[in-house]
């Protein structure tokens, strides 16, 4: 059983193909203050790598990645 | 100065040539991938790419001559959907019509599998500061007016576009 981990704010990029799911996170995590985080749901299976890679340049931490029922989620603390 | 910053974002220079939907796609797909995780980006259109930097994008579609461009139907049971339609050169070239009827499927099809559209990909890369660059040479080649394109392009020219390539960590022909 992992840690539940409390959101700020939470963003459905359902349905959305690349590159809308990073681009709708950068709008996202602009809204946010340093230390809040972010879950955002996707249904691209090119989210996975993308969000990855998204974290590594932007340096904003990808807390967990994981899959439930289909959908991608992610957790993302803003730097 | 990207390159004499370490601490400077990195920079993607893009040449966007090509002006039909299928390609008008790729820059605007990579400069708002590449805004969103904090690059400086920089798109030069030319050619056939300039036509991108209308305030009304009328991008269309021909699958005459795009041989390996899958030909869907965006609606039916799944089956039929994924089923490759065969277009013979001389029907395309001939039915009246036809590229209207690819672009519309396409539009289509991309509509129902999530894809935005290349005005919202535009529009976005807008909102992320993206550096639009028309070509002042393909303007005069073709008879264009800076006011006949969108208000946030500037124009310039190869050795405006390359000094900014030449200062980018990546950099691409489309």
């Amino acid at each position: 059983m992992t840690d539940v981990i409390k959101e700020d704010q939470v963003l459905d990029c359902s349905g959305m193909l690349c590159p809308m799911p990073v681009v709708k996170t950068f709008k996202a995590m602009k809204e946010l203050q340093s230390g809040q985080i972010l879950k955002m749901v996707a249904t691209d299976p090119g989210a996975p790598p993308d969000m990855e890679a998204w974290s590594r340049q932007t340096g904003n931490e990808l807390l967990r990645s994981m899959t439930e029922g289909g959908k991608f989620i992610f957790y993302i603390k803003k730097k | 100065m990207s390159k004499s910053d370490p601490n400077a974002p990195k920079r993607l220079a893009l040449i966007a040539s090509k002006g039909t939907l299928d390609w008008a796609y790729p820059p605007f797909i990579l400069a708002s991938a590449a805004g969103a995780m904090g690059w400086e980006v920089g798109i030069f259109f030319t050619f056939y790419g300039l036509t991108l930097l209308k305030p009304e994008l009328t991008a269309a579609v021909s699958p005459l001559g795009n041989p390996a461009m899958p030909m869907k139907m965006p609606f039916g049971p799944e089956g039929f959907q994924n089923i490759n339609w065969v277009m013979p050169n001389i029907l395309m070239a001939n039915v009246p019509g036809f590229e209207s009827v690819a672009t519309g499927l396409m539009k289509q099809t991309f509509h129902n599998k999530g894809v935005a559209t290349v005005e919202e990909l535009r529009q976005s890369c807008v909102d992320m500061d993206v550096r639009m660059i028309g070509c002042q040479m393909t303007m005069d080649v073709f008879g264009f007016k800076r006011e006949e394109f969108i208000k946030e392009c500037e124009i310039g020219g190869a050795a405006m576009f390359l000094e900014y390539a030449a200062d980018s960590d990546v950099q691409l022909f489309v």
